[in-house]
């Protein structure tokens, strides 16, 4: 119990920004169970980090300046020749043909956005914005409704995971969690911040409901570890493999989900 | 195009967040320093070493290219202070408006090495060390300043302590 007194001021500080390893971060989080103080510092901490995050990120969204478009559609036309040297209507047409080469881009990429390499004007999704929040969400609405938790019920669990399949272009399979108490309710297909994703419901006898949110991303990092974030009461573990995104939400502590991803982890990948 | 170059472009609108954050929300300002960036990027992106940190070489670019412009306009012959205004769209509507300009605000008036390393490590993601690399400096001195950011900036937003600022939901 004695090397929680050790708990660094670094180590606070890469808890917070998920950069602790994760036996570490369950040493702390039994930690703090017994230090309000400690608990309360690392909340303020937390919840610093997710407003600066909602300060700037709508920037991530905002249509890029003309000549910002500008610059890409000459890179990629090889139009490089400096504009302002030429006459006006030279320049004019120049700009004209910049900005269809840019549509016509756009659209080439739009129609084939679900294909995995296209990087061109697509952002890099992070795991927040694109994968733990929208699966946070999904799950805050969904897992409490009485009636319509789910579109497609267990019953179907064959039409369900073909469907989903279809949809996001890929595999889907709805993990087994009997061994952990909990059984597949259903599925449903949801739209996310740029992509489809589709989430899976499990309840538990006690009527605790968990959610396994899966959606393809550009993400800037293909491999990734479990991490561990909460959003609100609600906790999320999150990890990437390949292009696939994966989050597992509930109200649940740490430790069961930890034991819950890995069971989800060895069964799809 | 390149395939360094799709990459540069795919991050623009990271350093476009990035931009507005490090500018105190000066929206033409960010966005010079955006288009500045990039074109430098993209004019050098032979120089890019393969298997380094595209986003640590990115983003020491924009620390020199705003260095740059910080002089440019504190050399300027009739230098006017702008209004340190938070952009509208800035503003998340679920979170009351107040209490993220007080962030912004309190965040502008950071020092800027200590914006950079709170920004990197925040709003990016970038490991302790990547940031040390980015700017130059000793992971220690990463960890330390961080941390030193972050108690301020509770402080500062922390109920009890503040008359002026409230606290961060």
């Amino acid at each position: 119990m004695n090397k929680f007194t050790e708990i660094t001021d670094a180590e606070i500080q890469a808890y917070v920004d998920n950069q602790l390893d994760l036996d570490r971060c369950l040493e702390i989080e039994s930690y703090i169970q017994t230090h309000p103080e400690m608990a309360e510092l690392i909340k303020d901490y937390q919840d610093l980090n997710h407003s600066i995050y909602q300060l700037y990120s709508p920037a991530l969204d905002e249509e890029l300046p003309e000549q910002t478009k500008q610059t890409i559609s000459n890179k990629k036309t090889h139009l490089n020749t400096r504009l302002s040297r030429r006459r006006p209507i030279q320049r004019k047409l120049i700009k004209v043909a910049a900005s269809l080469a840019w549509l016509a881009i756009g659209g080439i990429v739009g129609w084939h956005s679900h294909s995995s390499n296209t990087i061109l004007t697509q952002s890099i999704d992070d795991h927040t914005s694109h994968l733990v929040q929208p699966a946070s969400f999904a799950h805050a609405i969904y897992s409490t409704e009485s009636r319509h938790p789910v579109e497609v019920s267990a019953k179907e669990e064959q039409h369900l995971v073909g469907w989903l399949s279809k949809r996001l272009h890929t595999d889907i399979k709805a993990p087994d969690l009997s061994k952990n108490n909990f059984e597949l309710i259903g599925g449903r297909l949801l739209p996310s911040t740029n992509r489809m994703a589709a989430q899976f419901m499990y309840e538990r006898n006690d009527s605790i409901r968990i959610t396994l949110y899966i959606r393809r991303g550009a993400w800037d990092n293909n491999k990734t570890a479990f991490h561990y974030s909460k959003q609100g009461s609600i906790s999320v573990l999150y990890w990437i493999d390949g292009e696939m995104g994966y989050a597992l939400v509930g109200d649940l502590n740490k430790t069961d989900l930890l034991d819950l991803s890995k069971q989800v982890f060895q069964q799809i990948s | 195009m390149t395939e360094i170059e799709q990459h540069i472009v795919a991050y623009i609108p990271r350093l476009r967040r990035y931009a507005q954050a490090l500018t105190k929300g000066h929206s033409s300002m960010a966005e010079d320093l955006v288009q500045d960036s990039l074109e430098r990027a993209l004019d050098r992106s032979h120089q890019f070493r393969q298997g380094t940190d595209l986003r640590a070489w990115l983003f020491t670019i924009m620390h020199n290219v705003y260095a740059n412009q910080v002089r440019r306009i504190n050399n300027g012959p009739d230098f006017v202070e702008l209004p340190e205004t938070i952009n509208e769209s800035l503003v998340d509507t679920s979170t009351s408006k107040l209490e993220l300009s007080d962030l912004h605000r309190a965040i502008s008036e950071l020092p800027l090495e200590q914006r950079k390393i709170l920004l990197l490590v925040t709003l990016e993601g970038l490991p302790y060390q990547q940031v040390a690399d980015t700017l130059g400096i000793p992971v220690g001195t990463v960890m330390s300043k961080l941390s030193r950011t972050r108690q301020h900036l509770r402080k500062l937003t922390h109920r009890d302590n503040s008359p002026h600022l409230r606290r961060i939901k």
